[in-house]
């Protein structure tokens, strides 16, 4: 079983999107049941602070030992921090994903975040747990 | 759908230590245990990985003309095997095409061919319809036996006490008939790591017992169970190539880096004459290693550029768990084969610098030569 925190919104792509200390600001990663099913991370590409999306855009890739895949950005919004960490210790994606494995931070541009994103029991339902 | 994927004996035990199972060679096999590809593979590098290999096929060929039919279907010359010693081969067509690369056993009566489980149904078709022409008879084990590839440098260590085979007599490309854990096989000094090693040849019925004592024997030393993911990573490193990916039937031995497998002096074999041919007037292809010098991480099927233009595709590709850089084969125009030649891999948007080099990439193996 994997970890599937409450409070986080879920994209079926298996992207998260918590909700950081300001209004309308967010951290995105990739869910515990991602991480796992990649297996090692070796790098990632990320966006530059400044770039903006909109919902669902690939917003970067994640270089795992088996495959790559693409990251889909679960909110139209604009990049305030990238991060840092994960330049020298992708496996932090591994081992900490709602932590210290996150990897950018939005602030949103659209009124409703979080509205179509999955919650915990849905996204559990998703994946099959 | 294709059919059902085949186990083999060791299936239920992979599922017991938590290995993710994927499909390969017709076989459902651990890609990985939750140790992950990355730290299977150090523990190869640097103390012993254990891996089930049993999706390989075993080719028996006894009788008068043992040794004419292998020399016949072979690329390499068998005619210089000991008994007890094993030599790397292929089998081609007539046109040079490589069917499959293989290992070649030499027992005291009989020859013994170890070939790619995904190749397993084609070369047992190409074996016995050549076999007709001689006095043979030919026997497909490969249901009946399991390979366990206990590879690393505290192979020996984790090996000896299990075994009555003097492991120190053993040397690299020699094996020889014997216990282990008291089931009855055959040890071979050989692998796919380029760590020192071992493969054990076992009946599927003592299979279990094997390689739960290899594991528990080993649990001090740092042995982890070892899945396809780091048997890839690894395999690479050494620039060794990978039937399907790096080798096929529209490829040559000479193009495949395995020129050095093909005794063209002796005598008549399938696919010589192509050979030959293709000697003399050169490859107008290569297989060739290739090394980024940007971050990037090469896969199956990513362009070979060489000045905007592609050139060739990656056959095999990943990062280095231990040089920490991105690492590739692929077919390149002969003339961009030399070592050091700039080329590039095309990553999706974009073209990776990278420059051609001459495996093994990962020159520190443990491997006895």
């Amino acid at each position: 079983m994997s970890d599937i925190p409450e409070g986080l919104h879920y994209t079926a792509e298996h992207e998260y999107l918590k909700p950081a200390e300001e209004d309308g600001v967010f951290l995105v990663g990739i869910t515990d049941y991602a991480q796992g099913e990649l297996g090692d991370i070796v790098f990632l590409e990320l966006p530059s602070v400044g770039a903006s999306f909109n919902r669902m855009d690939v917003f970067g890739t994640v270089e795992a030992v088996k495959a790559v895949s693409d990251l889909y950005c679960p909110v139209a919004g604009e990049v305030v921090a990238v991060n840092q960490a994960l330049e020298d210790d992708p496996s932090l994606v591994n081992s900490d994903p709602y932590g210290m494995g996150w990897m950018i931070k939005l602030r949103a541009t659209e009124p409703d975040p979080t509205s179509g994103l999955m919650d915990a029991a849905a996204y559990a339902d998703h994946i099959g747990e | 759908m294709s059919e059902a994927l085949k186990h083999t004996p060791l299936y239920d035990e992979h599922v017991a230590l938590g290995g993710k199972i994927v499909p390969f060679a017709g076989y459902a096999l651990p890609v990985q245990y939750p140790t992950g590809i990355t730290a299977e593979h150090h523990a190869v590098r640097g103390a012993a990985g254990l891996f089930d290999v049993s999706h390989m096929g075993e080719f028996v060929i006894r009788g008068g003309d043992a040794l004419a039919l292998v020399q016949h279907l072979t690329v390499n010359d068998a005619s210089r095997l000991e008994v007890g010693q094993c030599q790397y081969s292929a089998m081609c067509r007539e046109d040079g095409g490589i069917i499959d690369d293989l290992v070649v056993y030499r027992f005291p009566e009989h020859y013994m061919l170890v070939v790619n489980g995904a190749r397993r149904d084609v070369d047992w078709a190409w074996v016995r319809e050549h076999a007709t022409a001689f006095d043979v008879e030919v026997e497909d084990r490969s249901d009946a036996l399991a390979l366990l590839a206990l590879q690393g440098p505290v192979a020996q260590r984790v090996l000896a006490p299990l075994t009555d085979v003097d492991l120190n007599a053993l040397g690299y490309y020699r094996f020889a008939e014997g216990t282990v854990a008291g089931v009855d096989g055959v040890v071979s000094r050989t692998g796919y790591t380029g760590e020192d090693g071992f493969e054990l040849y076992l009946p599927v019925g003592g299979a279990v017992a094997v390689w739960r004592a290899l594991l528990e024997q080993g649990r001090d030393e740092g042995l982890l169970p070892a899945g396809l993911g780091a048997r890839d990573t690894l395999r690479l490193e050494m620039g060794y190539a990978l039937y399907g990916n790096d080798l096929d039937e529209e490829h040559t031995p000479l193009e495949g880096r395995l020129g050095w497998v093909v005794k063209l002096d002796k005598g008549d074999f399938v696919g010589r004459e192509a050979l030959a041919r293709q000697k003399e007037q050169g490859v107008s292809r290569r297989l060739v290693g290739l090394q980024l010098t940007e971050r990037g991480f090469p896969r199956p099927h990513y362009p070979i550029v060489h000045e905007g233009a592609d050139v060739g595709e990656v056959t095999s590709g990943t990062v280095s768990p231990t040089l920490g850089h991105g690492i590739a084969m692929g077919y390149v125009p002969a003339d961009l084969g030399a070592a050091g030649t700039a080329l590039g891999i095309r990553v999706r948007d974009r073209v990776l610098a990278a420059e051609v080099v001459r495996p093994p990439f990962y020159t520190g193996g443990s491997i006895r030569r």
